[in-house]
C-alpha cells in the first residue's frame, strides 16, 4: 500500500476534534497537576509527620514508575474498588497526578528558595504561618518556578497521548479511527504528529509569553 | 494484597523485566549515538546541518513519542520499512531520546567557558583539535548527570512500546491486569521491577560523575 | 521617669549555646520617645531589636508593649494568635526591606490591612495613598518593587509597616544595604515620623542620624549595654573606654 495523503482532509474535521479534545485534557491535567502540586508540596514541606510520609511515598512510586504503568492502575484499579469512571476523567487524574509529582518537586525547590526576609517581613506585619504561607511564600516559589513547571506541561502535552491506550478518544485516537477504515496508518499519524506539532507551538508561544508577564512581579 | 498470585506470576514478570532491560540499554546506546551527531550538527559551521539538528529536535520534541512509534512501526512498510515490534520500539524511541540528548550534550559543551577556546586558540590549536582536547573532555563531565536524567526518563519510557504489543514489563502488567482483575499488585510487581532499574542505573550515573570529578 | 514605660524590656537575655549575645539587659521607653541603638556588629543590638516583636525569641525575660507581654508563656497555638496580634500594633523596618516582590507597591501595603483588619478594598486603598503620600512614594503606587531604587523600597517599607497603624516602629539599620546618595531620602521620611511623635527604636551605623533625631542613644558591645544617655553626652563626652573607642572609629568613617 503507498503513500496517499489525498485521504486525509476528509477526516479533517475529526481530527480538529480530537485535536480539542487533546486541549481539553492537557489543560484540565495541567490545572490538576498546578493546583496538587501546590499542595503536595507545601505538604511535604511543612506538613505532619503522618501525612509527609504517605506522601513522600507517593511521590516516590509516581516518579519512579511508568506513566502509562499508572494509567493502567488508575484506571483498571478504580474499576476493581467499584468505581467507574469515565476513560477522560481517569486520563487527566492520571496524567494530573503523574505530574503533579513532578512540578511538587519544583515548586518544594522554589519555596526553600524565598528568602527568608520575606517570611519575617509578613510575619512582622502580623500575618500567621499559615497566611505567611498562602499569601507571600507559595506565590513567590509558583512565580519564580514558572519556567520549569511550563517544561512540564509541555512534556504533558505529549504524554496525553498515552491516554489513548485506556480509550479516551484524543487525538491519537482519533488517528486510530480514521485508520482503522482507511488502513493508512502512515498518513493518520503524521496527520496527528503534525497536530501536535503545531499545539505544542501555541502552547510554547502561550508560556513564553506568560514567563514575561511576571518577569517584573519578581 | 493477594501475595499467593504475586508469587505466582513474577517469574513471567522477571523475564519481561528483561526485555525492558534490553530496550533501555539498546536505546541508550541509539540515543546517545543520535545525540551526539545531532549536537555536532547543531553546533557545526555549516548552517544546512544546523537546520537539519535544530528540525530534528524541534520535530521530535514537538510531538508525542508514541506517535513516533507509531508512525514507524505502522506506517513503516508504506514506505518500505518492515520492522518487527521490538525494533521499531528500540529505533523509535532512541532516536526520540536523541533529540533530547542533542540539546544535553549541546548544552554541556556551550556551558564549558568560552574562554576556555579562547585560550587553546591562542595556544594555536586548531578548531577541531581544542573541540577535541580542551572542551569535549570538560562537556563529557558536565553531561553525566543531565545525560543520567534522560536515560531515567528513557526507561520509564520503555513501556510505550507496550501500545505496540512488545511484551515487556508494562505490556506484561497489563495483561496481567486483564487477566486477573488484580490491578495493584500488578502494578506493585511492575513497578518495584521499574524502581530497582531506575535506582541501579542511577548509581551507575553518581559513580560515573564521581570519577569524572576526581580526574 | 516615673511615668510608666510604654515599651518594657525586663532583664531579656538570649544565648545560642554557650555564646551569649545579650546579657541581662532591661530597657525603657517612654511613649513618644526616639531611642537609637548603636554599637559594633556583633553587639546584640539587632537581637535586642528583633527580640522585641519576638522574632528572635529571648531565653530568659519579657517583653512589655503597655500593659501587655509580648513573649507571654502560652500554648503554641494560643501563643501564635497572641504573637500575631501583637505585631500588628509593632511596625518593623529591615534592612533588606523585604518587600514582597509579587506585589505591587499597593498590594505590598494593603495586604496586612485587608487580611488581619478586614478593611475592604476602598477603605485599604485609601490607606496606602495616604502612606504613601507621608513617604512621597504616591506616584510608585501601581509600580513592583524590582522598578524601585533602594531608597524608594525602603520609603515603600516604611509606609507598609505605618499601614497597621502600629504603637511603635523598629528600624533594623534600614539604611545599610543604601547606596549613600539614597540614604537621606529614608532619613527624611523618617525624621518626619519623630516629628509626629512616633515611638521608634532605631539600630543604626548613621552617628549623624542618631544625634539629629534621637532623644537617647544606647551603646552596645558584647551583649551588655554599656552607656546610655542623651546623644549630646554619648556623642560629645562618652565615659566608658569602649564607647569612646566605638566613637572615635565611627565618626572618623563618617568623616571620610
Amino acid at each position: 500500500m503507498g503513500l496517499d495523503f489525498t485521504i486525509v482532509p476528509s477526516y479533517f474535521t475529526l481530527l480538529l476534534i480530537g485535536s480539542g479534545w487533546t486541549i481539553a485534557i492537557t489543560a484540565a491535567a495541567a490545572v490538576l497537576s498546578f493546583v496538587a502540586g501546590i499542595l503536595l508540596a507545601v505538604i511535604a514541606l511543612y506538613g505532619p509527620a503522618l501525612l509527609r510520609y504517605p506522601f513522600r511515598l507517593f511521590a516516590w512510586l509516581f516518579m519512579g514508575t511508568p506513566l502509562l504503568l499508572q494509567l493502567f492502575l488508575i484506571y483498571f484499579g478504580l474499576i476493581q474498588i467499584g468505581i467507574d469512571l469515565p476513560a477522560f476523567v481517569a486520563g487527566v487524574i492520571g496524567l494530573g497526578l503523574h505530574f503533579a509529582v513532578y512540578n511538587s518537586d519544583i515548586i518544594q525547590a522554589g519555596i526553600v528558595a524565598v528568602d527568608r526576609g520575606q517570611y519575617e517581613g509578613a510575619r512582622t506585619l502580623g500575618l500567621s504561618r499559615v497566611q505567611t504561607i498562602a499569601r507571600i511564600v507559595v506565590p513567590q516559589a509558583v512565580r519564580s518556578v514558572i519556567p520549569p513547571i511550563g517544561n512540564n506541561m509541555i512534556a504533558l502535552l505529549k504524554d496525553s497521548a498515552l491516554v489513548s491506550v485506556i480509550g479516551v478518544t484524543e487525538l491519537t485516537l482519533t488517528a486510530q479511527l480514521a485508520i482503522s477504515k482507511t488502513f493508512h496508518p502512515f498518513e493518520f499519524y503524521l496527520a496527528a504528529a503534525a497536530c501536535y506539532y503545531l499545539i505544542n507551538l501555541v502552547l510554547e508561544a502561550g508560556l513564553r509569553h506568560i514567563e514575561r508577564r511576571i518577569q517584573l512581579a519578581r | 494484597m493477594d501475595f499467593d498470585l504475586m508469587l505466582r506470576v513474577y517469574p513471567f514478570f522477571l523475564k519481561a523485566a528483561l526485555v525492558t532491560l534490553e530496550l533501555s540499554v539498546l536505546t541508550t546506546a541509539l540515543g546517545l549515538g543520535c545525540g551526539a551527531l545531532g549536537a555536532a550538527a547543531r553546533l557545526s559551521r555549516s548552517t544546512v546541518l544546523r537546520a537539519l539538528g535544530a528540525s530534528y529536535v524541534s520535530v521530535f520534541r514537538g510531538t508525542p513519542a508514541l506517535i513516533q512509534i507509531f508512525i514507524l512501526y505502522f506506517g513503516g512498510p508504506q514506505i518500505g520499512i518492515q520492522l518487527d515490534a521490538f525494533g521499531a520500539g528500540v529505533i523509535g524511541l532512541g532516536v526520540n531520546i536523541g533529540a533530547y540528548m542533542t540539546e544535553t550534550i549541546r548544552g554541556a559543551i556551550i556551558a564549558v567557558d568560552r574562554g576556555q577556546t579562547e585560550a587553546a586558540r591562542t595556544l594555536g590549536l586548531s578548531r577541531s583539535e581544542t573541540m577535541r582536547k580542551v572542551i569535549l573532555p570538560q562537556a563529557a563531565r558536565l553531561m553525566i548527570r543531565p545525560l543520567g536524567v534522560n536515560i531515567n526518563a528513557l526507561i520509564k519510557g520503555t513501556a510505550l512500546v507496550a501500545a505496540i504489543s512488545v511484551v515487556e514489563l508494562t505490556y506484561t502488567a497489563q495483561r496481567y491486569i486483564g487477566s486477573t482483575y488484580k490491578p495493584f499488585e500488578m502494578f506493585f510487581l511492575a513497578g518495584v521491577i521499574y524502581m530497582v532499574i531506575i535506582y541501579v542505573t542511577g548509581l551507575g550515573v553518581n559513580w560515573l560523575d564521581r570519577r569524572a570529578r576526581i580526574t | 521617669m516615673t511615668e510608666k514605660p510604654f515599651i518594657d524590656i525586663r532583664h531579656a537575655a538570649k544565648s545560642y549555646g554557650t555564646l551569649e549575645v545579650l546579657k541581662d539587659i532591661s530597657l525603657q521607653v517612654q511613649k513618644g520617645q526616639i531611642v537609637a541603638i548603636i554599637g559594633p556588629s556583633g553587639s546584640g543590638k539587632s537581637t535586642l531589636l528583633r527580640a522585641i516583636n519576638d522574632l528572635d525569641p529571648l531565653t530568659k525575660g519579657e517583653v512589655w508593649l503597655e500593659d501587655m507581654q509580648v513573649n507571654k508563656p502560652l500554648p503554641p497555638r494560643q501563643y501564635e494568635r497572641h504573637i500575631n496580634q501583637m505585631r500588628q500594633q509593632i511596625g518593623m523596618v529591615f534592612q533588606h526591606f523585604n518587600l514582597f516582590p509579587h506585589l505591587t507597591v499597593r498590594g505590598n501595603i494593603t495586604l496586612a490591612p485587608k487580611m488581619l483588619k478586614k478593611l475592604s478594598d476602598a477603605e485599604a486603598n485609601a490607606l496606602a495613598e495616604r502612606e504613601l503620600a507621608h513617604v512621597g512614594m504616591l506616584d510608585r503606587i501601581d509600580y513592583y518593587p524590582s522598578q524601585l531604587s533602594g531608597g524608594q523600597k525602603q520609603r515603600v517599607a516604611i509606609a507598609r509597616a505605618l499601614a497597621m497603624e502600629p504603637k511603635v516602629m523598629l528600624f533594623d539599620e534600614v539604611t545599610s544595604a543604601l547606596d549613600p546618595e539614597l540614604v537621606e531620602e529614608v532619613n527624611l521620611a523618617m525624621k518626619k515620623l519623630a516629628e509626629e511623635h512616633m515611638t521608634m527604636i532605631i539600630v543604626t551605623h548613621e552617628m549623624g542620624f542618631a544625634q539629629d533625631v534621637c532623644d537617647r542613644v544606647l551603646f552596645m558591645d558584647q551583649g551588655v549595654v554599656v552607656e546610655e544617655g542623651p546623644p549630646e553626652v554619648i556623642f560629645r563626652t562618652p565615659k566608658h573606654e569602649r564607647t569612646k573607642n566605638f566613637l572615635r572609629k565611627h565618626l572618623q568613617g563618617n568623616a571620610q
